[in-house]
């Protein structure tokens, strides 16, 4: 399903895109297929689907990490040909510098691009607070729980001021409570900065949670099956979850998931 | 009886420090006690096993006559020398090897090879070709320490994390800056690491280095009082070996904690 051509031009534009790669040794594997998908300026889109579903691919691609074998992907109608700073990606994994502290890790974007000493300590450290991290400036990552580190993560992201926030399941690794809660932090740091974010997740509740629009995609080879607009009221806490109107689109994104699962359990080469 | 083995002998189950410390201590005190019993008792023959206080009279001797001193300082100078060339050129070509697959495709082959040659096999090559002066020494302590360098550096650098990497570039990094203020410091406490295990392996290659024509070191000093069987000599220059190996290596520690606080403690 497409949406209707728009007048304003999209934020980010995901046009046809492809993505084989040929192993060593068996056929080509398609891992992406016709993906397209706009992302208008400040909305919070969200892609949920099975595992192995190459959604991580998508975001890698959308960072410049990895190139598409067919289509492109245009971010300001500017043609993205690899990594940059407009780009602020959160991964699943930890991905701190062990090296550096919270004050310097959340200073690493802004420090390569030469901003100034005195200005990149001040931005971070208004990042630092932005995530609820005051006090903990200069402590190491090795001393961080696992939701602060992403937390620093976010925050690190965050002082590049990049176009788009790539969200790479960040929240994968986190105990349920303290994935609420930092649902909830994303939320309002969200709605603070007006930022534009494509999430991924497998987690239904959260994209639903999250997103304005949740796009589903199929299993092997990758697709957009269905996207959803999410009509849920803002702001929106993890109360939702229990609400009436969440569990008829829980239902449904439930089932179009199913259905893949199923489909990929049936057929696991696809 | 149950309770005891409950605290004690439970798999990968803390033991209170002051019990661990008295094992420890039992233990040592143990083997020098079997020591004494056979050396002193005479079970065994002295030109066998010398008496403790036979080592500790010539450890006294070799101080009073200055050998002792002059005898590791050669040996000390000779690993420290093979140590650090090798080092030099490991931890550089070892973190590149690792991570890039040209670098890798170039040397790995060579040095798979190489590294299971025994350096003892080796040395009539290194007498023919550096002599056997100091030189030669140096050299069969560098062909020991510098190709399992290579490969444990290379290990090091493959398993820093690619999302590292890949973070650095979304945040705005050019390759050069992934490289020197990403790649090389994820390698650090690995690096130390591998240091810390070769230099231990460096002092087992001295014997071998001082099998020809030495005239100074412990590993001339042990082989020389084979030939007088002086037994007691043998016993101090491993002795002494053993010691200066545990303290470089708490020398490494140390250093490790200091240089890289930031570090997951090994």
């Amino acid at each position: 399903m497409r949406d209707a051509p728009t007048l304003a031009p999209a934020k980010l534009r995901i046009a046809d895109v492809a993505l084989r790669f040929t192993p060593r040794r068996g056929p080509t594997v398609t891992a992406l297929e016709r993906i397209s998908l706009d992302v208008r300026d400040k909305e919070f889109s969200v892609i949920v689907g099975p595992s192995g579903c190459g959604k991580t691919s998508l975001l890698r691609l959308v960072a410049g990490l990895i190139e598409p074998s067919e289509g492109a992907i245009w971010l300001d109608e500017r043609r993205v040909t690899g990594p940059g700073r407009d780009r602020g990606m959160v991964f699943q994994s930890y991905t701190l510098f062990p090296w550096l502290t919270v004050q310097q890790n959340v200073e690493f974007g802004l420090k390569v691009a030469g901003t100034p000493p005195t200005q990149r300590r001040e931005i971070a450290r208004r990042f630092i607070a932005q995530v609820g991290l005051d006090g903990f400036e200069g402590h190491y990552p090795k001393q961080l729980s696992g939701g602060m580190m992403q937390r620093v993560a976010l925050a690190r992201a965050l002082a590049n001021d990049p176009a788009v926030l790539l969200m790479d399941e960040p929240f994968g690794a986190l105990d349920s409570q303290t994935r609420s809660l930092m649902q909830e932090l994303l939320l309002d740091i969200w709605q603070h900065f007006s930022k534009t974010v494509l999430f991924i997740t497998h987690d239904i509740d959260e994209s639903i949670l999250l997103g304005d629009r949740v796009y589903v995609m199929t299993a092997r080879p990758g697709r957009i099956k269905e996207m959803i607009e999410i009509d849920l009221p803002r702001p929106r806490s993890v109360d939702v979850l229990t609400s009436e109107a969440f569990m008829t689109i829980k239902r449904r994104i439930m089932r179009l998931i199913h259905e893949e699962a199923v489909r990929s359990f049936a057929a696991p080469d696809g | 009886m149950a309770r005891f083995l409950d605290a004690y002998a439970a798999p990968k189950k803390d033991i209170p420090r002051r019990a661990y410390l008295t094992v420890s201590t039992l233990v040592g005190v143990a083997l020098l006690a079997v020591w004494c019993a056979l050396s002193y008792g005479e079970l065994v023959r002295s030109d066998f096993l010398p008496t403790p206080g036979a080592v500790v009279g010539a450890a006294a001797d070799g101080l009073g006559d200055g050998s002792l001193l002059v005898n590791t300082w050669v040996s000390v100078s000779e690993i420290l020398s093979g140590f650090i060339i090798a080092s030099i050129l490991a931890v550089p070509l070892g973190i590149l090897m690792g991570s890039f697959k040209i670098v890798e495709a170039a040397i790995e082959p060579v040095t798979n090879f190489v590294r299971y040659l025994p350096v003892s096999a080796l040395i009539p090559l290194l007498i023919l070709w550096v002599g056997i002066d100091i030189e030669e020494k140096i050299t069969v302590i560098f062909i020991g320490t510098f190709f399992q360098q290579l490969i444990l550096i290379a290990d090091v650098s493959r398993s820093v994390p690619k999302d590292l990497l890949d973070v650095s570039y979304t945040l705005g990094a050019t390759r050069r800056t992934v490289v020197g203020r990403v790649l090389i410091p994820a390698t650090m406490p690995g690096v130390m690491d591998t240091l810390r295990i070769t230099l231990g392996w460096a002092w087992t290659y001295l014997v071998v280095a001082e099998l020809v024509a030495a005239n100074k070191g412990l590993g001339y000093f042990i082989l020389n009082s084979m030939r007088g069987l002086y037994t007691e000599r043998i016993f101090l220059g491993i002795m002494v070996i053993g010691l200066l190996g545990l303290l470089t290596d708490q020398a490494f520690k140390f250093l490790r904690n200091r240089l890289l606080p930031w570090a997951v403690a090994t």
